[in-house]
């Protein structure tokens, strides 16, 4: 039998609700699994739910529905359960001017998880707690790590901020990190240098790594899979290649081809924005926007009336190429013929 | 923020270096007060001076009605108005940051139930109720202190509870969760010392009006009568009909001495903001 | 003193130096930055944090604080905003050019309606006009930034990011400059709300004809829709050129390194391969000797410390490097 992911989701969901008092689904039904020094990249635009969906795979948002599961077990809410999940799995959040506090210094801010979990009395190999922090700022680019020490953030770049921020992940030895956008608000000659740290992480540490980020970009630098996320559910999921060089679902396709760097699609650039989380549309979420709906193409293959009443299923995480799209079912027949030749 | 660069940030606030240079002349005086002025120069059966005399022939402002010297009164008078001021405040701040904190921080009943006794607290008119508590508790020093630190740590709460929220939702609180942190662990290091510069700005502006405060009191003869207040004095002066024998140098002196330090204080508490603002700090 | 105006330039920086008089000493934002702006024409500045573009926006409508010096010419049809009288420069100021803040949700009065805050810089340029006139311009302009008229209705916080930078643009467009400057009009937007503003900043220039200098740090979305473009770094342009030129073959180092900061998709040689630089941007306060670029340069030799390389022509564009074209 094989082994189970290392952290999955089985039909997430979160709903919260409104001050209006409507109910708002910011994440609708979701599958997903990571294995073990995978890099996966959850992609999509603000409101797609992928930042609810790591934040819940963190335990920092329990899901209303479905659950996730940490090596086959589910995750316990409990302080404990908790404190055990984060030991293994860590994330480095949004807002990296934020997330240092401002009256502690770099050092104090990457003791703190060793602190907290007790770490210098359990390592064994007499390693002070001084030895741990500097080895995770070391790790994380930061060289050398004793010359940061007394700083405090205000005295960082933007660059050196976030990985401080990865130093104090790293120091937790997890097994797995959730970097939410890394690097969208940093300077563009440095992104390079975050994502090969990233990458660095899984080849010298074997550790897992799923990004969150609108950035398909970033997801070609430096994932293994994909999984792109619109109001709240994954339309479409695969490896890298699979979903950027061979993009099926219309979305996906979109957004693909007005990424300025792409010169193999045509831009189309959808009109509106992502509908409201409390007011989902009916049948296939994308449909009111979708181009091959509205050109026609839905239409002649007849399934432009499934695309408006028919709800698609959750996708499974199986690891295969993986879309949620009438208009794709309807023509796999037609694909799987071309493939067979 | 250390202290050396909240010092360097708070020089170059030309209103608080005035403001705190005032407060430190004001301290001195109430300390060496002993050295400035004989303490028997403000006994009554030992007064010296004619009965409310004008300045001049060795008095620099004056006598009071019972010829003692209003120089050395006023000298004396700094301490209780400068000690009740601030003892009263550091109730009113101790209840008031712990009561805001809770408030701010926690959720369900309880904190709402701090938030609307606050609430309720902050609408008590004053002066009502420290009339009662007065006449209840009787004409003390400590009942005063008491009376203004339970009327006055409302605000306070107000000011540390709205901090509070702002700061709970604030990245590096989270990330102290997700780093495995307890409610304890993220309030007392995370929460806490974020809003203790704020609670510092306060306090310094707390202080001025507690000092406004007792002098009312004593001014309205809810004070000790056996102590010597710039209120105390203002209610003797009063008492003695200055206002219309033209006796300026009972009543102006005592109450300038008040503004002075209510200035002061507040120019200090201001640069002190302004010194912690979170917005000018993550430049 | 009249400007002729001897040339049809809507925006012309001549030899602009912005130093900024700190506690700390002299701090140069902005060393001797050219740059022309023609009508009709998209031109693109491409720099990241400290290169000193704000700085440079600023001083377009004499905005720059009041600790900055400025050297050199700003001239703005015609006249230099920062020498002229405060009458003229009003008169300049939003009818003359007009700017499209970067941070649409800070740049938005809260507490008013988006359809008075488009209508407050008519008000202002032309006290005498009925309210009537008033309200159909503002209609007019938020159809033409693609928004509903009923629109004007609506405060801030009931708009979405990119409803709000539709807003902003609509703003700029109120007293019908000729000069339009955006700074990082697209950044913190999602992908396709970014292809939506680019598409209709790429219609307005076409359908007014009026100059457009868009700020920006990412050099792919400058590509997608400038005529020319302008790399700056430490206060200095680096290179500037046809923008398709810029962007498929850099010249400097450093433009080398920003467009490839950004990968081409499907290139399999971008696989597991983030290209980036070492180091930071350079701090304005502490510049290094030389070339400022030179301490990240893959290709920086001694010659690059020892004076700061001029912009010389390299294949036909103007280029500040002493081994420009160089692959490392």
């Amino acid at each position: 039998m094989a082994e189970p992911p290392f952290l999955e989701a089985r039909d997430l969901g979160v709903e919260f609700t409104t001050r209006s008092g409507a109910s708002a689904r910011a994440l609708d039904g979701v599958h997903l699994s990571v294995q073990r020094g995978e890099i996966l990249a959850i992609v999509g635009e603000s409101g797609s739910g992928k930042t609810t969906l790591a934040r819940t795979l963190i335990g920092l948002q329990a899901p209303t529905s479905g659950e996730v599961l940490l090596e086959g077990a589910p995750l316990k809410y409990s302080m404990r359960g908790l404190r055990a999940l984060r030991r293994r799995v860590q994330m480095v959040l949004q807002d990296a001017a934020g997330s240092l506090n401002p009256r502690q210094t770099v050092y104090e801010s990457v003791a703190e998880g060793i602190r907290l979990h007790g770490l210098v009395d359990r390592s064994g190999e007499q390693r002070s707690e001084a030895d741990l922090v500097a080895a995770a700022l070391s790790e994380a680019g930061l060289r050398p790590p004793e010359r940061l020490f007394l700083r405090y953030p205000h005295e960082l770049s933007g660059g050196q901020k976030q990985r401080v921020l990865i130093a104090g992940a790293l120091a937790l030895r997890p097994e797995l990190i959730l970097a939410d956008e890394p690097v969208s608000s940093l300077d563009a000659s440095i992104r390079g240098e975050i994502l090969a740290l990233l990458l660095k992480l899984r080849q010298d540490l074997g550790m897992g790594v799923v990004v969150v980020t609108h950035d398909l970009g970033l997801a070609w630098n430096i994932a293994d899979r994909i999984a792109v996320m619109y109001l709240g559910r994954v339309v479409e999921c695969g490896t890298t290649e699979e979903v950027l060089s061979r993009p099926r679902h219309p979305y996906t396709k979109a957004l693909l081809s007005v990424v300025p760097e792409i010169d193999y699609l045509e831009p189309v650039v959808l009109t509106g924005e992502i509908p409201d989380p409390s007011r989902i549309p009916d049948g296939c979420r994308f449909h009111p926007r979708c181009p091959q709906l509205a050109n026609g193409e839905a239409d002649a293959a007849g399934v432009a009336d499934d695309c408006r009443t028919v709800a698609l299923p959750v996708l499974p995480a199986d690891g295969n190429h993986r879309v949620a799209c009438h208009l794709d079912a309807a023509n796999e027949p037609m694909r799987a013929q071309r493939a067979r030749e | 923020m250390g202290a050396k660069r909240t010092w360097a940030s708070f020089r170059s606030h030309r209103s608080g270096l005035f403001g705190l240079g005032l407060l430190t002349f004001f301290i001195l005086i109430a300390i060496f007060a002993p050295l400035l002025a004989d303490p028997e120069s403000i006994e009554v059966t030992k007064a010296t001076g004619g009965v409310l005399e004008p300045p001049g022939g060795g008095y620099l402002l004056g006598t009071d009605e019972n010829g003692r010297s209003i120089v050395a009164l006023l000298i004396w008078g700094s301490r209780i108005s400068l000690f009740v001021g601030m003892l009263a405040t550091l109730i009113a701040m101790v209840i008031g940051t712990l009561v805001g904190l809770a408030s701010g921080f926690f959720e369900g009943w309880p904190a709402r139930l701090l938030y609307r006794l606050t609430e309720w607290f902050l609408v008590i008119p004053f002066v009502p109720l420290a009339i009662v508590l007065a006449t209840v508790l009787g004409r003390s020093l400590i009942n005063i202190v008491i009376v203004i630190g339970i009327t006055g740590w409302a605000s306070t709460a107000m000011l540390i509870r709205s901090q509070t929220l702002s700061i709970r939702e604030r990245p590096y609180v989270e990330r102290a969760r997700l780093l495995g942190a307890g409610r304890w662990h993220q309030m007392t290091r995370h929460v806490l010392p974020n809003v203790m510069p704020m609670v510092f700005a306060n306090t310094t502006l707390t202080v001025a009006l507690a000092i406004l405060a007792e002098t009312t009191l004593s001014f309205l003869g809810l004070g000790d009568p056996t102590r010597i207040s710039w209120g105390t004095m203002l209610d003797a002066a009063f008492g003695v009909g200055a206002m219309t024998t033209g006796a300026w140098w009972y009543i102006v002196p005592p109450g300038v001495c008040v503004v002075l330090v209510v200035l002061a204080f507040t120019l200090v508490g201001q640069a002190l903001e302004e010194v912690f603002n979170p917005r000018l700090r993550e430049r | 003193m009249t400007e002729t105006l001897s040339t049809s330039h809507l925006l012309d920086l001549r030899d602009v130096s912005v130093t900024y008089r700190t506690s700390e000493g002299r701090l140069p934002a902005v060393r001797g930055v050219d740059l022309t702006v023609s009508p009709g024409e998209v031109v693109g500045l491409a720099g990241e944090s400290g290169c000193g573009k704000s700085t440079l926006v600023s001083t377009v409508l004499r905005l720059q604080p009041t600790s900055a010096e400025v050297a050199g010419e700003v001239l703005v049809l015609g006249q230099d905003v920062q020498t002229i009288s405060w009458g003229k420069l009003r008169a300049v100021r939003w009818a003359g050019a007009s700017i499209v803040f970067q941070g649409a949700l800070h740049s938005l009065n809260p507490v008013q309606r988006v359809g008075k805050q488009i209508a407050e810089p008519i008000q202002v340029h032309e006290p005498n006009l009925p309210k009537d006139v008033v309200e159909k311009r503002v209609e007019e302009l938020l159809e033409q930034v693609g928004l509903a008229p009923g629109r004007k209705r609506s405060y801030p916080h009931q708009l979405s990011g990119g409803q709000r930078q539709r807003v902003m643009i609509a703003m700029a467009l109120a007293c019908k400059p000729q000069l339009i400057v955006a700074d990082e009009p697209t950044t913190a937007l999602d992908v396709m709300v970014q292809a939506q503003i680019l598409d209709l900043m790429k219609d307005l220039v076409r359908e007014l004809g009026v100059g457009l200098l868009i700020i920006s740090h990412d050099l792919s979305v400058l590509a997608d829709i400038c005529d020319r473009v302008a790399v700056m770094y430490a206060g200095r342009i680096v290179e500037s050129g046809a923008a398709d030129q810029v962007f498929s073959d850099p010249l400097h180092p450093y433009t080398k390194a920003l467009s490839g900061a950004f990968p081409r998709i499907g290139d399999p040689a971008a696989r597991y391969a983030p290209a980036g630089l070492k180091g930071d941007p350079p701090d304005p306060r502490h510049l290094p000797p030389g070339c400022s670029f030179a301490p990240r340069c893959p290709l920086a030799i001694d010659e690059c410390s020892a004076a700061e390389p001029p912009l010389v022509e390299v294949a036909g564009r103007p280029v500040a490097c002493i081994r420009a074209g160089e692959h490392g």
